[in-house]
């Protein structure tokens, strides 16, 4: 059963037509990445899909039109990690977390007791409890990420959205976060949908991969069949080569030819 | 740095502080003053006056007038214009994310100055008595405009301060030709401009209470509303609140919360900067604790600064706007600098 089913989504942003007739669909549990060129519409995507952009066509989630629901509805389907969150320097990581719980209070209440219990559990999730005192201005890069993510599974998602989850983290944290991301998704369920600048690592991590090029999906499918030599040649204007990895995930290799100096 | 600041008062040690402070100010604002009152018999005569507790006081009758005609009710009347810009103050940090802002922003102060000075020069013999009416209304008047002048279509809080910022020069550019054409008043005007809690009655408290009620209640109700807002609207809007509705609740209750406190008390600077500051640093920024707190502590150092406003060169007095400054400014750089380490 698909999770997430987006049809013939369009979206304008100041009268410019950013997305035409985008239509993707991902299973329960899945993991679809959103790649394609600087411009080609995957953070407003991703945004429309959280609900902060007027659109035209369809999002569902598990049967739900989204736009039928309203803010809070929505939000306890869908968390968002955007690219660059909004990090209060002084907020502790606990009451950062807490935020999570949002969607379930009502106008006037405070966090409860079970708020609480499942915000702690998010963050011992994400291993974020040792620092669970500690000010937001005070985490290195990839204490953030975490955070961000406890954050955004306290909200009990269905669906998580992320924007670029390993922007700004060295190899090493790039790979734990991805990994933290494909145990939510298999631990609890949580159908993903992210945008990946790294070729390899969509491949390597996604079982979906959609190509976004001009506003439009150019290809969609298996990591296979979407990351190839000539594709990517011409979507990116890159020169790359694509290999396989011993998982039999492609492996995008930027490619230089020796450069021509003419020494006069 | 190492983080001179680990410890945040806990949020009940926090609040006990800040009352007791409020009492302390109270009780220090009681005694103090041109007549001579025994500290005892005005703890007595004080305590006498809570609900179910009788104590027998040696209050003479002039003195029991000192104290409830003219003292007591001169310290609610500045517990109350404290705590108010004190918890607008903070309720518009929160709702424009930016600890810079007080209550007297987005055409508030220039609105009630407005008001206040048309009651003075055109209203002749009946200005005086008009003149809380006329700043109530002016200051309302002037959120109002620069409310819809900046919240065109999606636009973020920074276009709503810069409105804010053109509606207070022109309301106060219109002010200034008024004034300039009747000179006669300006001693007045800028009296009132000063701000001053002097001829303090209870009915003043009492006329400003249930505007001071319902401003306090719905802007201490959407403190958690505020800490959500921190993470900016975008991510606010993606955990189901909204931003544009949120703002417009609180930027109302502030409004009316200022508007309330400068009817009665004339344009009081810098409580409504200082006071969050101070809080937040000793507290943490969560606003669920931070407008409580704002409110306490604000009351207390309102009461303190017209204590001194009133006994520093007494039998005169200083306008207290110029006591909170006096006394508020070196000891915000104080604790700016004592404090500095927090920012790595």
């Amino acid at each position: 059963m698909n999770a997430v089913t987006i049809d013939k989504l369009t979206v304008d942003l100041d009268r410019v037509r950013i997305l035409h007739d985008v239509s993707c669909a991902v299973s329960s549990g899945g993991w679809l990445a959103l790649i394609g060129p600087n411009g080609a519409g995957k953070t407003t995507l991703l945004r429309a899909v959280a609900g902060l952009l007027p659109h035209r066509g369809a999002i569902r989630v598990n049967q739900t039109d989204l736009g039928a629901l309203r803010g809070r509805g929505r939000a306890r389907l869908i968390a968002y990690v955007p690219q660059i969150p909004v990090l209060p320097p002084d907020m502790t990581v606990q009451d950062y977390v807490l935020l999570g719980r949002t969607p379930y209070l009502g106008y006037l209440s405070a966090p409860g007791r079970s708020d609480r219990a499942k915000a702690a559990e998010a963050s011992e999730q994400l291993d974020v409890t040792r620092f669970a005192g500690r000010r937001l201005a005070s985490l290195s890069g990839g204490e953030r990420q975490r955070v961000r993510l406890a954050r955004a599974l306290a909200q009990e998602p269905q669906v998580l959205l992320l924007d670029e989850p390993t922007n700004d983290l060295d190899l090493g944290h790039q790979q734990q976060v991805l990994e933290l991301v494909d145990d939510l998704r298999h631990g609890q369920g949580v159908t993903v949908v992210s945008i990946m600048h790294d070729l390899t690592q969509a491949s390597q991590y996604a079982d979906q991969l959609v190509l976004l090029f001009q506003g439009r999906v150019e290809t969609a499918g298996p990591p296979a069949a979407v990351l190839t030599e000539d594709l990517i040649a011409r979507v990116y204007a890159a020169r790359v080569t694509v290999t396989t990895d011993p998982a039999g995930h492609p492996v995008v290799t930027p490619v230089r030819d020796p450069p021509r100096r003419d020494i006069s | 740095m190492t983080r001179t600041r680990g410890r945040r008062l806990p949020a009940a040690r926090a609040y006990g502080v800040a009352a007791a402070f409020l009492v302390a100010a109270t009780l220090v604002s009681a005694l103090v003053g041109a007549a001579d009152l025994n500290p005892l018999a005005t703890i007595t005569a004080l305590l006498d006056k809570i609900p179910f507790v009788h104590l027998p006081s040696s209050l003479n009758t002039l003195d029991r007038a000192v104290l409830f005609e003219i003292r007591l009710p001169r310290i609610v009347l500045g517990a109350l214009v404290g705590g108010l810009l004190s918890v607008a103050g903070a309720g518009y940090q929160g709702v424009f994310r930016n600890p810079l802002v007080d209550s007297g922003l987005l055409g508030s102060s220039a609105g009630a100055g407005l008001g206040a000075t048309l009651a003075i020069v055109y209203l002749g013999n009946a200005g005086p008595s008009a003149v809380p009416v006329a700043a109530f209304a002016g200051s309302l008047a002037g959120v109002a405009i620069a409310y819809l002048s900046g919240a065109v279509g999606g636009s973020g809080t920074a276009t709503l301060l810069l409105a804010g910022v053109a509606v207070g020069l022109f309301l106060t550019a219109v002010q200034t030709y008024v004034l300039q054409r009747s000179a006669q008043d300006l001693q007045q005007v800028y009296s009132w401009l000063l701000g001053s809690l002097s001829g303090a009655t209870w009915q003043q408290a009492a006329e400003i209470l249930p505007y001071a009620a319902v401003s306090g209640a719905v802007i201490l109700l959407h403190g958690r509303h505020l800490d959500v807002l921190a993470v900016g609207d975008e991510e606010a809007r993606a955990l189901g609140l909204h931003p544009g509705r949120t703002r417009l609740i609180v930027v109302a209750a502030c409004a009316l919360a200022a508007a309330s406190a400068v009817a009665v008390s004339g344009l009081i600077g810098f409580v409504g900067i200082v006071v969050p500051h101070v809080v937040r640093r000793v507290a943490g920024p969560s606003y669920r604790i931070v407008l409580p707190l704002s409110l306490l502590a604000g009351a207390g150092f309102l009461v303190l600064a017209d204590t001194l406003a009133r006994t520093i060169v007494s039998p005169a007095e200083l306008p207290i706007g110029v006591v909170t400054a006096l006394v508020g400014s070196p000891v915000f750089v104080w604790i700016l600098r004592s404090t500095r380490a927090v920012r790595t």
